[in-house]
């Protein structure tokens, strides 16, 4: 790892960790859910960020592994009195099974990673429009299994029952170390040849780069990353139905990597840090208008509408996002011009 | 017998709504290459003025006619905000300006209508039943496929005898060429989202007389079925898309004759891993369309 990229790998945990010491200092409930929440979007949307920024294909599946990760951990997780009511269908295999939270998040983000590995195999030689459309039909396809396998799901009702179990700081470390992933990602061999395809598909398989595969392996450890992103969230939220991990969700976390910068990860991160404090404020707002009663109707969707005008106007005046190209450590470190250069 | 009749009746109802949808879906990807997400919402959008303009005293008919102006409005839009600022730079770019557009219209209904269901007015003909050949169907059924026949026609006729139909064509099989041989490029894209949209109100007219409701979501079901019809049928070829949409209506009521109950809930699954199987095996489509196209 250069300099540049370890200063940058500083800096965002450093961000991480400010923002977790802050909150367990300021001991405001409201304060600690949300950095809480925050912490566990940066772990799904760096996941995002290690598929569509670097291999420039945009995946809607993101969320649908989100989903088989917070399901897996739950059947693994629930109290075993608990099963009975939550999940009576449950197969008798795991129905007496009781891990504890951490074992099942992990085994969440594996299941995930199983899944996307055996079904994106084939998917990955498609680009462009054609690739989009097949992984938006993969999210609806999963989002189907989740709405109607009652005997795992508890069908579109929602399933409770979950173990409180993602604190802050666990919330904190996973962000860490998923920032650590997603820069040692980019940076690797893998990263560098799928950035390669994606800037010329056809020149960087004429040098070489087997862009299938190389697709393959980042949807993997995208997958990887939303399961446990998902599994995070489960234990987080403790109760949660299909409807959680669909469009209104794959929105958000798009509409953070989008605004922040899908090709680096410090515009992920920032992404996540802006979006996250634009839609609690919205969401503030909304509950105030609600209370106070301004409007004849409950007013709802403000946030999404303030969220797609300011998705589609940055993807108007700066397509790159706000941090388009240059992680902040490279920006930081960057040679000031000389006099004697060529201009 | 009767239930062959009932059968082809009903494949040939749901067909015909499916294929004008997809064409909608197909006649801006054909052109651009690019997916407009937003599509579902054009259906949203008619859906929505014949809900604000029940309460007026106006005909059936006209309310209809504005409706599907609503809709064709709209498509134009989602051209001048989605599509013509980011077309140039990535398509990325474009599926995400056209999945956000689609989400700022969906918001924007809950937001300033509802987010319940509203109910939409209906002529007395789409409830009536009618018996053909010893079957009892509902007259809508057969509106649907005098409606889509004679879209059709009409449409072929265009694609085929005007000028601007040729140009379109033309557009689709070579956006370069045809710009150099003096076809204005964003004349013919916004005609393509103004077909579109006029293919969309139609559809919601009949779609929306199924249900007899409008739902912000509305939009969703309808732009799944395109995208699938269009995907089996032949991203870049009109007859493909319609191809598709009648061969998914085949499948949907064959499936849904034959599978029992606890695997019909997952009809939906059954039917896109088929669009990814068939995108796999050919990634253009059942019906290939003219070779290659370049965005600009």
């Amino acid at each position: 790892m250069s300099a540049r990229d370890l200063l940058t790998l500083l800096l965002l945990v450093g961000s991480v960790a400010l923002l977790a010491v802050a909150a367990e200092f300021l001991e405001v409930r409201l304060f600690v859910r949300i950095v809480t929440n925050l912490f566990i979007m940066l772990v799904l949307v760096l996941g995002l960020q290690v598929f569509m920024g670097n291999s420039g294909i945009l995946s809607f599946a993101h969320v649908g592994f989100m989903g088989v990760g917070a399901y897996t951990t739950a059947v693994l997780t629930i109290p075993v009195r608990m099963k009975g009511m939550a999940l009576p269908d449950l197969y008798p295999l795991v129905a007496g099974l009781e891990l504890s939270p951490l074992a099942g998040i992990l085994i969440g983000g594996l299941v995930a990673a199983l899944v996307a590995a055996v079904i994106a195999y084939p998917l990955m030689r498609l680009s462009d429009a054609a690739a989009v459309i097949t992984l938006f039909a993969l999210l609806v396809v999963l989002h189907t299994i989740m709405l109607h396998w009652s005997a795992v799901t508890n069908g579109p009702r929602t399933l409770f029952g979950l173990p409180r179990a993602t604190d802050l700081r666990l919330a904190a470390v996973a962000a860490a170390l998923a920032v650590a992933l997603a820069l040692l990602f980019k940076e690797s061999r893998i990263g560098l040849l799928l950035r390669s395809s994606r800037d010329d598909e056809v020149a960087a398989a004429a040098l070489g780069a087997r862009v299938p595969v190389l697709r393959w392996q980042a949807f993997v450890l995208a997958a990887f990353m939303a399961g446990i992103g998902g599994a995070l969230w489960a234990h987080f939220i403790t109760s949660f139905s299909p409807k959680a991990f669909y469009l209104k969700e794959s929105f958000v976390i798009l509409a953070m990597l989008v605004i922040g910068g899908p090709g680096t990860v410090t515009g992920a991160v920032a992404g996540t840090y802006i979006v996250t404090l634009a839609f609690e404020s919205l969401r503030a707002l909304e509950a105030y208008l609600n209370r106070a009663q301004i409007f004849a109707e409950q007013v709802v969707g403000l946030t999404e509408v303030v969220l797609a005008l300011a998705m589609i106007g940055v993807l108007v005046l700066r397509p790159g996002g706000l941090v388009a190209t240059r992680e902040i450590g490279t920006w930081l470190l960057r040679r000031k011009p000389d006099k004697g250069d060529p201009p | 017998m009767t239930a062959a009749i009932q059968f082809v009746i009903d494949v040939l109802s749901l067909g015909g709504a499916y294929a004008l949808m997809a064409l909608g879906l197909v006649i801006v990807y054909g052109i651009l290459r690019l997916v407009n997400f937003a599509y579902g919402e054009l259906i949203m959008a008619a859906g929505y003025t014949l809900y604000l303009v029940s309460a007026s005293p106006l005909p059936w008919l006209v309310m209809a006619v504005l409706a599907v102006g609503a809709a064709v409005v709209t498509g134009i839009a989602t051209d001048y905000v989605a599509f013509r600022p980011v077309r140039a730079k990535s398509v990325t770019a474009v599926l995400i300006t056209s999945f956000a557009f689609s989400t700022l219209l969906q918001n924007a209904a809950q937001l300033l209508i509802s987010p319940r269901p509203r109910s939409i007015p209906l002529p007395e003909m789409f409830s009536d039943t009618v018996t053909l050949f010893g079957v009892v169907t509902p007259a809508r059924n057969l509106i649907t496929i005098a409606a889509a026949a004679v879209l059709l026609t009409l449409f072929t006729l265009a694609m085929r005898r005007t000028v601007l139909g040729i140009a379109m064509r033309a557009a689709a099989t070579h956006f370069t060429m045809a710009r150099m041989l003096g076809v204005p490029a964003n004349l013919v894209i916004s005609t393509a989202f103004a077909i579109s949209g006029l293919l969309a109100g139609t559809v919601a007219l009949l779609w929306l007389g199924r249900i007899g409701t409008v739902v912000p979501r509305v939009g969703l079901e309808p732009l799944l079925i395109a995208f699938i019809a269009t995907v089996i049928g032949g991203m870049r070829s009109l007859e493909g898309a319609v191809l598709g949409g009648f061969l998914l209506a085949f499948i949907d009521t064959a499936l849904n004759y034959s599978l029992p109950q606890d695997l019909l809930k997952f009809r939906d699954a059954f039917t896109f891993s088929l669009v990814i199987l068939i995108l796999l095996w050919r990634p253009a489509g059942l019906v290939r369309g003219p070779a290659t196209g370049q965005r600009t």
